[in-house]
């Protein structure tokens, strides 16, 4: 029941994600700065107004916003975990089906009956087909948590985050404040532009 | 904050040592190789020394790198790292008195030292040996012994006389002259350790199999000595902590000591197994003998100890939370401590005691005699000086690291 209730805690948390920027029913805030200090120390103002920051844009990734703004720790690392031990299953499995159990193969006199005795032979493909799934894996995941595999459409709202600019996304229905109150907040903070799309 | 060795560790150091001797007069006395128990204590000495001396062969090289790479997160544990070299002096005795037994053939660990090898028309005459001569001789390999002791020893000196200095220097906000030299003496001693570290596990392990040779040994000693050295890092600041001292230490230092022993712990599995997997394939008859030996007398503690400091770590220690905590850590890191002494303990047995060597009574005996020494000297050395470096540039970086 817990884990369900769990599951249904995470598809209402990719809903909110989502399916508002995909239909665009909610109007969003953007608040633009020109450093990523500034930011972070504005993002720790804001939240302690009670604002819900939802996302942050940024040229790299700034050191300690991810605790500010309430992102929990990434699950990315187990993902890898497991498409590692994937990878060694199906490579092993591949090789004693391919090398012994289907046609043996004798190579350099290598005992070619029992994968046990041969094992050292497969160890070098093991590793690097582990580290294969592991790595394609990982970053398959990745982009499509994040909506970038190729051919998706960008959700950047402003190109020039990748460049020198800084923004943060505040939607005015995660709190109980009015938007004109966020706005009014935001203006307390240095920033550059605020702006609504 | 200055730290001082408790009477409860004393009293530990003291059990150790007073354990350590009973089992291995006991051990002694149930000796019934009919070569005698001489040979068995020679190889033990050399085991035990070696071990213990590169540990603090390896917090001198950690301490140099700290200052070639100018890492930052690593000041607030440079003492401990510094008190770990505090046994060099003990070792290197130990390890002296072994090479001088053996020069004077009052032991015969290293068979291209007797008497006649390399003479032609001699007994003992061994062509292959007489081939490897030019490099294996005593007035060179004593040249080198002493060269690599001296040398190393004069750095493991400079770097906690100087830091003991620095301490005392009022800088008004300039950056500390120690620091800039520190930086100079570490890129020295890892040039000069590059090569010695590979070529004293030559001369002092490998010549013990002299028909033998690995191009990778240097880097499976080296690997080996780096990550023991980290595992009494990682012991030594959970004990630390948990006694009430280095506060300055957060969980973020905690992990990155943690970091460098899961990774060691992978870069010396991944050598040892290199090591044996490229001669287990190409099976050439010269090369595989060392592994023949150690397969047939020594299979369990061989393969034993590659599977617990290969498996271990790497499954335990794999996620973040683990080694951020010393619940995890501490028997890991105990385990594997024992998994490495074993791995020394093989490199040396199989060439000295044949099929005849075990782990026994006196092996366990002189290693806790060892530990007890070792650990009674890195406490001594650590009360001797505030646990915190001052004026060190990246101390204040190093405080408030978080990851």
């Amino acid at each position: 029941m817990k884990s369900l209730r769990h599951f249904t805690q995470y598809l209402k948390k990719i809903k909110n994600n989502y399916l508002d920027i995909l239909t665009m029913s909610d109007k969003a805030i953007y608040a633009i700065y020109d450093d990523d200090y500034v930011l972070l120390e504005s993002a720790k103002h804001l939240v302690s107004k009670g604002i819900h920051i939802r996302d942050v844009f940024s040229p790299f990734p700034i050191h300690g916003i991810d605790p500010v703004i309430g992102l929990a720790r990434t699950r990315i690392a187990m993902t890898a975990f497991i498409y590692g031990m994937c990878g060694v299953t199906l490579a092993l499995t591949g090789m004693w089906f391919f090398m012994i159990h289907d046609w043996p193969l004798n190579i350099g006199g290598k005992p070619n009956f029992s994968i046990l005795t041969n094992i050292p032979s497969f160890v070098p493909i093991t590793f690097e087909f582990g580290v294969l799934c592991a790595g394609h894996g990982m970053a398959i995941t990745f982009m499509l948590r994040n909506w970038t595999l190729p051919g998706f459409k960008g959700r950047n709202p402003y190109p020039s985050t990748t460049d020198n600019r800084f923004v943060m996304e505040i939607h005015a229905g995660d709190s109980d404040l009015s938007a004109e109150e966020i706005k009014a907040f935001i203006d307390e903070t240095c920033v550059l532009e605020i702006d609504e799309k | 904050m200055e730290y001082k060795v408790s009477k409860h560790a004393k009293l530990t150091t003291i059990i150790l040592v007073v354990v350590g001797l009973l089992s291995l007069v006991a051990g002694i006395a149930m000796d019934h190789n009919h070569h005698g128990v001489s040979g068995r204590l020679w190889a033990n000495l050399l085991v035990d020394g070696y071990f213990f001396f590169t540990i603090s062969l390896a917090a001198v090289f950690f301490l140099a790198l700290q200052y070639v790479s100018e890492m930052a997160w690593g000041v607030t544990t440079q003492r401990v790292f510094q008190a770990i070299m505090a046994f060099m002096p003990v070792g290197a005795v130990v390890l002296l008195i072994v090479f001088a037994a053996s020069s004077l053939h009052m032991n015969h660990l290293y068979h291209w030292m007797a008497e006649g090898v390399m003479e032609e028309g001699h007994e003992n005459y061994d062509k292959i040996i007489a081939g490897k001569s030019a490099y294996l001789n005593q007035p060179f390999f004593w040249v080198r012994t002493i060269l690599y002791i001296g040398v190393w020893m004069y750095f493991a000196n400079w770097f906690r006389k100087n830091s003991l200095k620095e301490d005392k220097l009022n800088l008004d906000g300039a950056v500390s002259p120690v620091y800039k030299k520190a930086i100079i003496k570490g890129v020295l001693f890892i040039a000069f350790f590059a090569y010695t570290s590979s070529s004293s596990a030559w001369d002092w392990i490998m010549a013990i199999d002299v028909h033998w040779f690995s191009t990778m040994f240097g880097w499976y000693a080296f690997s080996g000595m780096w990550v023991s050295m980290m595992i009494v890092a990682v012991v030594m600041v959970q004990y630390l902590k948990k006694n009430g001292y280095l506060k300055e230490v957060n969980s973020s230092h905690v992990h990155d000591i943690g970091k460098w022993m899961f990774a060691i712990s992978c870069l010396w599995s991944y050598i040892w197994f290199c090591q044996f997997m490229l001669i287990w394939y190409s099976n050439i008859p010269e090369e595989v003998t060392y592994y023949v030996q150690r397969f047939n007398d020594y299979r369990g503690l061989y393969i034993g100890t590659f599977f617990v400091n290969f498996m271990m770590p790497f499954f335990i220690l794999m996620s973040r939370d683990a080694k951020r905590n010393g619940i995890f850590l501490i028997p890991v890191a105990l385990i594997i401590f024992l998994g490495h002494w074993v791995d020394v303990l093989i490199m040396v047995l199989p060439g000295t005691m044949f099929e005849h060597g075990t782990l026994g009574l006196v092996e366990i005996g002189m290693f806790l005699t060892f530990l007890g020494v070792f650990i009674f000297m890195v406490l001594n050395a650590l009360s001797k000086a505030p646990l915190q470096t001052k004026n060190h540039p990246m101390y204040d970086e190093s405080l408030h690291l978080h990851h």
